[in-house]
């Protein structure tokens, strides 16, 4: 017993030391969304290139859902935007997977002369300029991307930019999972 | 005693100036009906974290984010809502990264009561080792035998040194 008692703080450190070690390797931006499992906001707004087209959640529900948050003002939005048209041109993806945008507190023209500029790989953009649509997602920045299933429930939200490494890991197998999902009719 | 009443004068006033810069947050102007609803807001905007920022309420914070937060938080107090109601409504979008003050749920039982435990292990620990000792201190006293022994030693040495400093005297004399 005596034994075990002197080797008591020498325990204490090392599992204080394995605690502390493993703290350094999170992600201290990475948050748990609030929003997961919970159904999509209700929301109506203008499309991005039509200001008189007011879309609404029963536009978006329906199909496997990619919803991006988006603005100018978004330096790592740029680097975002070719993996972006890589997914919303991928022949395998197509079928199942609809890539909208959320524009997040931008100007029109610039977001519109972006799309020109750059190529519009989303179905429509929805123009948020307040960000009412963002608070009501707990967005707190761009890039954010949302997947919404076929129901209408949000199923992950990822915050920074995907790219061919992020699809792999963060996105492909949830999007497998959803399209088998579907197709069994689930 | 006047340099001193300066003194702490002079500490005061620097203290109150260095206190002002510190809480000076960004500004934006928002008109109340009444005290109550600016205290309340005040309050609620200390509590609340900022989403983008790691360590920063919605008061402190410059962010976008934290701007459009506070203004929510404006008009949620003008629509007459609760303080609780705000705050689910924070938690809601958020997630409970906004609260400085966690709720008491599963994973914050660690959170809330880890410290209380550690004290009370430390009390424990502490009344063990204080009930310990006397036993110990039993063990350290000396036996009658003992006690005889030393009272010899003492002895031979006193005789010893009241020689010696005989001796010392003779020496000088």
């Amino acid at each position: 017993m005596n034994k075990v008692i002197r080797f008591l703080p020498l325990i204490l450190v090392i599992a204080l030391g394995v605690v502390l070690y493993r703290g350094l390797s999170l992600n201290p931006q990475d948050m748990p969304s609030a929003l997961v499992g919970k159904t999509m906001p209700d929301f109506s707004l203008a499309t991005l290139n039509d200001a008189n087209r007011i879309v609404k959640k029963t536009d978006l529900v329906g199909d496997i859902v990619l919803l991006n948050v988006w603005a100018t003002w978004c330096p790592t939005c740029k680097y975002e935007h070719p993996y972006l048209l890589e997914i919303a041109n991928d022949p395998k993806l197509k079928p199942y997977v609809k890539l909208y945008g959320l524009n997040y507190k931008d100007e029109r023209l610039a977001a519109q002369q972006w799309l020109t500029h750059y190529e519009d790989p989303y179905h429509f953009s929805i123009f948020d300029e307040q960000g009412t649509l963002g608070l009501n997602l707990g967005v707190f920045g761009a890039p954010e991307t949302f997947v919404i299933d076929h129901h209408g429930i949000i199923r992950k939200r990822f915050a920074g930019a995907i790219d061919t490494r992020v699809w792999r890991k963060e996105f492909e197998p949830l999007i497998k999972q959803l399209i088998s999902e579907k197709q069994k009719g689930e | 005693m006047l340099n001193r009443i300066l003194f702490i004068v002079v500490l005061a006033f620097t203290t109150f100036m260095v206190a002002g810069v510190a809480n000076a947050s960004p500004v934006e102007t928002f008109e109340f009906n009444d005290e109550v609803t600016k205290v309340r807001f005040q309050a609620l905007s200390k509590e609340l974290r900022c989403p983008k920022c790691q360590n920063q309420n919605l008061a402190d914070s410059n962010s976008p984010i934290a701007t459009d937060l506070r203004r929510e938080l404006y008009d949620l107090l003008q629509q007459g809502k609760a303080d609780s109601e705000i705050v689910n409504f924070m938690v809601s979008r958020y997630g409970e990264f906004v609260l400085y003050r966690p709720r008491v749920s599963s994973i914050t039982y660690v959170l809330w009561f880890g410290p209380a435990l550690l004290i009370l292990i430390g009390v424990i620990v502490v009344i063990v080792i204080l009930r310990k000792k006397p036993a110990a201190k039993e063990n350290l006293a000396l036996s009658s035998h003992q006690q005889d022994k030393l009272q010899q030693l003492l002895e031979s040495n006193k005789v010893k040194a009241s020689q010696e400093s005989n001796t010392d005297i003779k020496e000088k004399e």
